[in-house]
């Protein structure tokens, strides 16, 4: 892969990250698309004079709330005409050869993912949109996407690709049912997970460190494996053995206090253990990657590992302890499908899930906090492909199955944003 | 086959010469002999590593086998009273297995005639068949250091846009299934030219862009069987109307077998691609541009049109290996039409080291293992994903040499070579 690190640094407009000399207009027409047909369809595509309904808590919360009914065709406008003033914020920065924080991308998805759901829900009564219940199946739908791009990032920062977070996640998915089952607790399961995720994290980093094959290639082959290994175990061992793939459950457990705030109580604090693993998960990886010294040893041997070697930092042993580390936390993420779920292992069940978090990793921009914005915004748009089911919107639900992987390419090729790798990533440190 | 010598050649054995005298001190004081010589040139060649990997992966396929075994496990339970029969158990499973393979891949022993006997064989050929095509493209990618994991959104592109002929449009016969093939080439290109393009203007990567547009492929040829256009009318699921019969690949062995036209087109594809790789200036061009990107803009090479030129025929060749399943074998578009053939693609390009003879062989192996699937779940009552795992684990073990020549004590080369790309 020197060949492509050779080639983005030669790049026109890429490889001047330190003093940006010319003008980037790609953020700005990138995002100009989006609000113009944000205005055109969801704005001016609402019929006037009808109404939306947004539901915000159910009758059993702590505090109710009123119903938010908003005359739909203003709200839409409005909402996409907050959408362009934030392009307009884009083009001024820009013309100050300034970049915008990752602030502005979310803030922009998320005012225009409000005028589709202004629009999706006008003139429909007796349906009205379940905000509560929409942000929290967009949470949990996210909770396998965060693990998997924190896996990514601890990866990734240290100069190993790691597109086998599919593989990861599914041999996670695949031993915490089967050692819960066989335990018959579900707790059991998320202890089970990251060994099989570290597992397979360690091939990847064996293969590359110590065989030098190309990381892409041993990641595609891995993830291959996995599925054909989980599958055959699936179809032999476990359909012999139905007691050794049950559906076990773990409870939420609601914060006392905290989850009786109104929508975002429910929301953040009604969750069962795993998604407050993920807050921890999120905080810690965070913190150390940027403010350890840990960190700084990673970050450099995945940005100059030859340096970090010369101050007597070991660049292969940090390789692998990060990708073994990273496979763990994507194999606990893959408990998600299981223990998590309430659901019992079945083939191919992760079902891409770990290329959707291979991409939150990039549109993180290789950061933590980054990771979980954009995993949020992939688990919301999912959520909206059930919902918007659920209410029976004209709008087919694979266009929407469909914004995670256009926000990615949009956000590789510049148009969203600037995505720059560690400079290291995919090349391996021989002596 | 000559080609395979002509591109081998000037790779291995040119740097080997010098370093093989220079690295053995031991052989210094008198020269080694002639036998001595060709017995370590055939230990160290990578076709040996090769056929080890494959030995090697069957054996942890047999592992996998035994472990699965209902029997085998029933007899370990009582393993220090009874051994024998634990052992009588394995021998069950693993030649139960391996009889079932050869019987579903190679020749059927089974069968009362010569057509049930190699029926098998040409069952392998068929199921190689979308292999050889999406193996070549990648491979051409490989070569130019571009790594397309695209196949499968490419394949599904052309093969909705080659079904879509094949069943909307009805031609005089010959014309409709040239235009279809056509047509699978073109949707196959397209879906290529946009990572390429983004690649060489942008800068995007392209495995990442790769990634991405497969799954936009899937959701699309998933919206767009819910359309009337698609959709066969007496149908509820998603899926087309059959092909006409004008645009299918004619059955070239009779009726009696499911070899079909696409095959000697594989074969066609693969010679063209050689003669590109290895006489064109192009594709110098693109083999330079892998090399060093870097010297080969020096040297006044378009490295951008490279990039879109490799992507956009890396996508036709995909596209051509979806008409072999919607004009060949399958006669129908689904969401399920590309199945794993893309990523399957890939580790055939690997086996193949990117070369088109490789990949020939290397798709005719795992058409085998494809091909050997239903008769495993029939005969040995294994389930057919044995065979992916089979399939990675020898791709893994290829990818890197060293291990596989610690596994079987095998000496190492003087000269190192790359892995694939």
């Amino acid at each position: 892969m020197s060949t492509t690190a050779v080639d983005t640094a030669t790049a026109p407009g890429s490889g001047s990250d330190a003093v940006p000399r010319t003008k980037s207009w790609r953020a700005t027409i990138g995002l100009g698309i989006v609000a113009a047909l944000s205005l055109l369809v969801f704005g001016l595509g609402t019929p006037a004079g009808v109404q939306t309904t947004f539901t915000v808590s159910s009758s059993t919360d702590f505090i109710t709330l009123p119903s938010i009914t908003v005359p739909a065709k203003a709200a839409a406008v409005t909402l996409s005409i907050i959408a362009l003033l934030l392009v307009g914020w884009v083009a001024y920065r820009a013309n100050q050869y300034r970049k915008v924080g990752i602030w502005l991308p979310i803030v922009f998805g998320m005012v225009v993912m409000g005028a589709l759901l202004t629009w999706a829900g006008a003139d429909r009564s007796g349906t009205t949109i379940q905000l509560t219940g929409l942000l929290t199946s967009a949470l949990f739908l996210a909770v396998p996407l965060v693990f998997g791009a924190l896996a990514g990032t601890l990866c990734e920062r240290s100069g190993i690709i790691n597109i086998a977070i599919e593989g990861q996640l599914l041999a996670g998915a695949f031993l915490a049912a089967l050692v819960a089952s066989a335990v018959g607790n579900a707790y059991v399961g998320l202890i089970a997970a990251p060994i099989a995720g570290g597992i397979v994290g360690w091939l990847l980093a064996v293969f590359s460190t110590k065989y030098w094959v190309n990381q892409i290639v041993v990641g595609v082959v891995l993830n291959l494996l996995v599925l054909g290994l989980t599958s055959f175990f699936f179809s032999t061992v476990m359909s012999d053995n139905p007691e050794l793939n049950q559906p076990l459950n773990m409870p939420d457990l609601a914060i006392p206090l905290l989850s009786g705030i109104p929508v975002i109580g429910p929301v953040l604090f009604d969750q069962n253990l795993l998604v407050y693993i993920m807050y921890a998960a999120v905080i810690v990886i965070q913190i150390m990657l940027f403010r350890s010294r840990w960190g700084l040893r990673v970050r450099a041997v995945g940005e100059h590992p030859k340096a970090a070697d010369t101050v007597g930092i070991k660049v292969n042993r940090t390789r692998v302890r990060n990708t073994v580390l990273g496979g763990a936390v994507a194999g606990l993420g893959g408990a998600f499908f299981t223990v998590a779920s309430g659901l019992a292992f079945g083939k191919e069940m992760t079902a891409g899930k770990g290329y959707i978090a291979l991409a939150a990793m990039i549109l993180g921009r290789w950061s933590p906090k980054g990771a979980l914005a954009a995993a949020l915004l992939f688990g919301f748009a999912d959520a909206l492909r059930v919902q918007l089911g659920i209410i029976g919107s004209d709008i087919p639900s694979q266009f929407l199955a469909m914004t995670p992987y256009l926000a990615t390419i949009f956000a590789v090729a510049g148009l969203v944003g600037h995505s720059r790798p560690p400079a290291a990533e995919g090349i391996p440190y021989k002596k | 086959m000559s080609d395979g010598k002509q591109d081998e050649t000037p790779v291995d054995s040119t740097p080997r010469e010098p370093e093989g005298a220079a690295g053995e001190p031991d052989a210094g004081s008198d020269q080694p002999s002639r036998a001595q010589s060709v017995l370590r040139e055939i230990l160290e060649s990578s076709t040996l590593v090769v056929i080890m990997a494959i030995v090697a992966s069957l054996a942890i396929g047999g592992l996998l086998i035994l472990f699965a075994d209902e029997e085998v496990r029933e007899a370990a339970t009582y393993f220090f009273s009874r051994p024998s029969d634990t052992f009588q158990a394995m021998g069950d499973a693993l030649g139960g297995a391996y009889a079932a393979m050869f019987n579903g891949a190679v020749l059927n022993l089974n069968a009362n005639d010569f057509a049930g006997l190699i029926k098998p064989f040409t069952q392998t050929l068929t199921m190689a068949t979308p292999l050889i095509f999406a193996g070549l493209g990648l491979g051409i990618g490989f070569r130019a250091g571009l790594f397309n994991i695209g196949a499968q959104g490419q394949l599904l592109i052309g093969a909705t846009l080659g079904a879509y002929v094949g069943f909307a449009w009805h031609l005089p016969w010959g014309i409709h299934l040239l235009v279809a093939v056509l047509g699978c080439a073109l949707g196959g290109a397209v879906w290529g030219f946009i990572p390429g393009v983004l690649k060489a203007k942008t800068g995007a990567h392209e495995v990442i862009v790769t990634i991405m547009l497969n799954y936009i492929a899937l959701n699309l040829v998933a919206w767009l069987l819910t359309l009337d256009t698609f959709q066969r009318p007496d149908s509820n699921n998603p899926i087309s109307p059959i092909v006409d019969e004008t645009a299918q690949y004619p059955l070239i062995l009779g009726s009696e077998f499911n070899l079909h036209l696409g095959f000697l087109l594989a074969l066609a594809c693969a010679w063209g691609v050689w003669w590109l790789m290895e006489r064109s200036t192009l594709g110098f061009e693109f083999r330079a541009v892998g090399a060093n990107p870097r010297a080969a803009r020096t040297a006044g090479m378009n490295v951008s049109k490279a990039y879109i030129l490799v992507m956009t025929i890396a996508g036709a060749l995909a596209g051509l290996a979806g008409s072999a399943q919607v004009l060949g074998t399958e006669k129908v578009l689904t969401t399920a039409t590309a199945g794993s053939l893309g990523f399957d693609a890939i580790t055939v390009a690997l086996l193949g080291r990117s070369r088109p003879v490789g990949t020939v062989m290397a798709a005719i192996l795992f058409g085998g293992l494809r091909a050997a699937g239903p008769t495993l779940q029939v005969q040995a009552g294994l389930p057919v994903d044995i065979v992916f795992v089979i399939q990675a684990l020898i791709v893994l073990f290829i990818a890197a040499p060293p291990l596989v020549r610690s596994i079987f004590r095998l000496p190492a080369p003087a000269h190192e070579k790359e892995v694939a790309a």
